[in-house]
């Protein structure tokens, strides 16, 4: 069945390729010692050190971070609470609406939800900055978070939740301490992408945003309008670097719970399908 | 000190002892399918008691009634004198045993077991003694530290027990425990419940589609179909005075001959095995239809040709046979081509008859078992 063959090979190979050579060749360009991007003058570490002179970019680099870290926990609280809703309340009255308004995000193109959320701030007079970032990102992410949690608990054994109140937990306790520890890699995952999607949106972020809170992608993309800096190379592989960290720190944290006997399945098959959306 | 105690080990008294769960006229509906339907059942202290019946019948259903999961329709669970209508599954003095044990996966067995304490608030030590003293009690003691998936399924069921036994609960309630286990684990875990069910003095309620393990553990028996409770009784008395066709066919194995009432009231007359002779008059009209019951094992298989005027003896055919190694089965054809299960053990003596042989099959009046319905 699994055998090796010159097809099966050349198809990994171009699927790499095609996925990860921007990447590489954007890490590698960081280290570049010239200042022309696209001309290669030797290996240096001259740009990071200038990085760390560079406040904009610190910055935004620091909004962005905080920004995605609140947005990614509210979206992962709301939408935990959608998932439970969904599966858990059976057929109430109104649940297909309430199910399509959950995913209307999935579907719905950026530039929309940006600027539906512009006019909802203007029309209620918020002053545009960092929580309206964290509002509209929340509200872009819970509906992925909602997804992967929803899948998880639709397989959960109720008689799980059912065996914790038999023996004398209120509905709340059996929640946290039955239901939750079995949803956490569920959980953590969503979480991820939450973070993941909130770090590297433009669209909705530039407009929902203000002054003093410009994220790391409206930096880079206003900065590359005036030519490539070497900079943005080196941020860019810090922020790789990042993810690539935290996504094996996730996947090896569900590998051992799973090595601890819980049932865990991280549902990757969700997360890379949600990924390409 | 006179003390005037019990003989020591001797169980409760089945038959005097008072109720310690009522159940009354409880209706259960999904839609328009009544789950359970009108059923009253009354549960007596310390007593093991078996609900049986095929998959849908709502023996599980009813189990769920009383732990609180499900909401009834109507009608009224009480457990000793209080309505359990406005209790909440988690405050209920009632445990349960799920068929699939329900496991907490994340926690080791001796957490599982101390779960159920942890949520009564008790002191830490007292907590750790009662969970060590049940690992002992269910032979866990050197499985405490494992996880749940690190354990075989007679494990698991032990564990299963041993966090709902922990709790002392008033009634607890085992939703087919042995159904996940091989045969030979089936056996000897059915005489540990039963052991461990007298040494605790606890009630327990086991649901079951299994009519030998039903028979085993269980002091008495509830016979149950389309969330009716068909007949209660002990064992013996559900086997060979079962109330009904439904409940003669569904327990064991029975030969049902369809017949009318003689004019003496002491003789079925019409049946596929001609006219057949009862021990005692039966209290219906002559003429009336009713059925003679009769078991296998009560059958005698022979080649011997009847006495003459003998009575409750039918001539057939051996059709098939099947071997046991105890005991053979055999499918007897009447004259009218109906089969009949005769069985019989396997001691040696007469030779046994062989297919295809002509044979007589005999039985005693007080063998048949008549039936109204």
């Amino acid at each position: 069945m699994r055998r090796v063959t010159a097809f099966n090979l050349f198809a990994i190979v171009l699927g790499i390729v095609f996925l990860y050579l921007p990447i590489v060749i954007l890490v590698i360009y960081s280290f570049n010692a010239s200042r022309l991007v696209a001309v290669w003058g030797g290996w240096s570490t001259r740009w990071y050190g200038e990085l760390a002179g560079d406040a904009a970019i610190l910055d935004a680099a620091s909004i962005s971070l905080r920004v995605a870290l609140v947005a990614a926990s509210l979206a992962t609280l709301l939408g935990t609470l959608a998932a439970v809703a969904l599966v858990r309340f059976g057929r109430f009255r109104g649940r297909l609406l309430f199910a399509s308004m959950i995913y209307a995000p999935l579907v719905m193109p950026e530039v929309i939800t940006g600027l539906s959320l512009l006019l909802l701030f203007v029309a209620l007079a918020i002053e545009r900055g960092f929580w309206t970032v964290v509002i509209a990102h929340t509200t872009m992410a819970a509906c992925f978070v909602t997804v992967i949690v929803q899948s998880r608990l639709v397989d959960f054994d109720m008689s799980l939740e059912e065996a914790a109140m038999d023996l004398g937990a209120p509905p709340l306790r059996t929640f946290l301490t039955v239901t939750l520890p079995l949803i956490l890699p569920a959980l953590a995952a969503a979480w991820m992408l939450a973070f993941a999607l909130s770090l590297d949106d433009l669209v909705i972020a530039s407009f929902t945003t203000g002054p003093g809170a410009t994220t790391l992608p409206i930096r880079i993309y206003s900065e590359v309008r005036l030519g490539v800096k070497p900079e943005i190379n080196a941020v860019c592989s810090i922020f790789i670097a990042v993810v690539c960290i935290a996504v094996l720190a996730a996947s090896l944290a569900a590998k051992l719970t799973a090595a601890r006997g819980a049932p865990t399945r991280l549902r990757t098959g969700d997360l890379s399908r949600l990924d390409a959306g | 000190m006179h003390s005037v105690g019990a003989k020591p080990g001797s169980a409760p008294a089945a038959g005097t002892a008072r109720a310690l769960l009522c159940i009354e006229s409880l209706t259960k509906r999904f839609g328009d399918f009544a789950a359970v339907d009108r059923l009253s059942l009354d549960i007596r202290d310390g007593e093991f008691f078996a609900l049986l019946g095929p998959s849908g019948c709502g023996k599980t259903t009813l189990l769920r009634l009383v732990a609180g999961f499900e909401r009834p329709h109507a009608g009224r669970i009480l457990l000793d004198g209080v309505d359990l209508a406005a209790v909440p599954p988690h405050r209920r003095p009632v445990n349960m045993m799920f068929q699939n044990y329900a496991l907490f996966p994340h926690l080791s067995v001796e957490a599982n077991v101390a779960f159920g304490l942890k949520q009564e608030g008790l002191p830490r030590d007292e907590i750790a003694g009662r969970v060590a003293d049940m690992l002992a009690l269910v032979k866990l003691q050197h499985f405490a530290a494992r996880k749940p998936h690190q354990l075989s399924g007679g494990e698991r069921s032990r564990v299963a027990l041993a966090r709902c036994l922990v709790k002392r609960p008033r009634l607890l309630l085992l939703d087919e425990p042995l159904a996940a286990l091989d045969k030979k684990l089936r056996d000897a875990t059915r005489f540990e419940l039963m052991a461990l069910q007298r040494q605790l003095g606890l009630t327990f309620v086991i649901v079951t589609h299994d009519q030998g393990e039903a028979m085993i553990v269980a002091d008495r028996i509830g016979v149950m179909e389309s969330g009716r409770l068909l007949q209660v009784g002990a064992p013996a008395e559900i086997y060979e005075r079962p109330n009904s066709r439904w409940v003669a066919d569904f327990v064991g194995e029975v030969n049902l001959f369809a017949g009318r009432l003689g004019d003496d009231r002491l003789s079925v007359e019409g049946t596929a095995a001609g006219r057949l002779r009862l021990a005692a008059p039966v209290a219906a009209e002559p003429r009336t239809t009713l059925w003679v019951a009769v078991r296998p094992e009560r059958l005698r298989l022979s080649g011997d040709q009847p006495a003459a005027g003998e009575e409750n003896c039918v001539a057939g055919t051996v059709a098939e046979i099947g071997y046991l190694g105890d005991v053979s089965v055999y499918r007897v054809r009447l004259a009218d081509g109906s089969l009949v299960k005769a069985a019989a053990a396997n001691s040696g003596g007469a030779p046994a008859p062989r297919p295809d042989e002509p044979v007589y099959l005999r039985f005693a009046p007080d063998a048949a078992i008549v039936l109204t319905r």
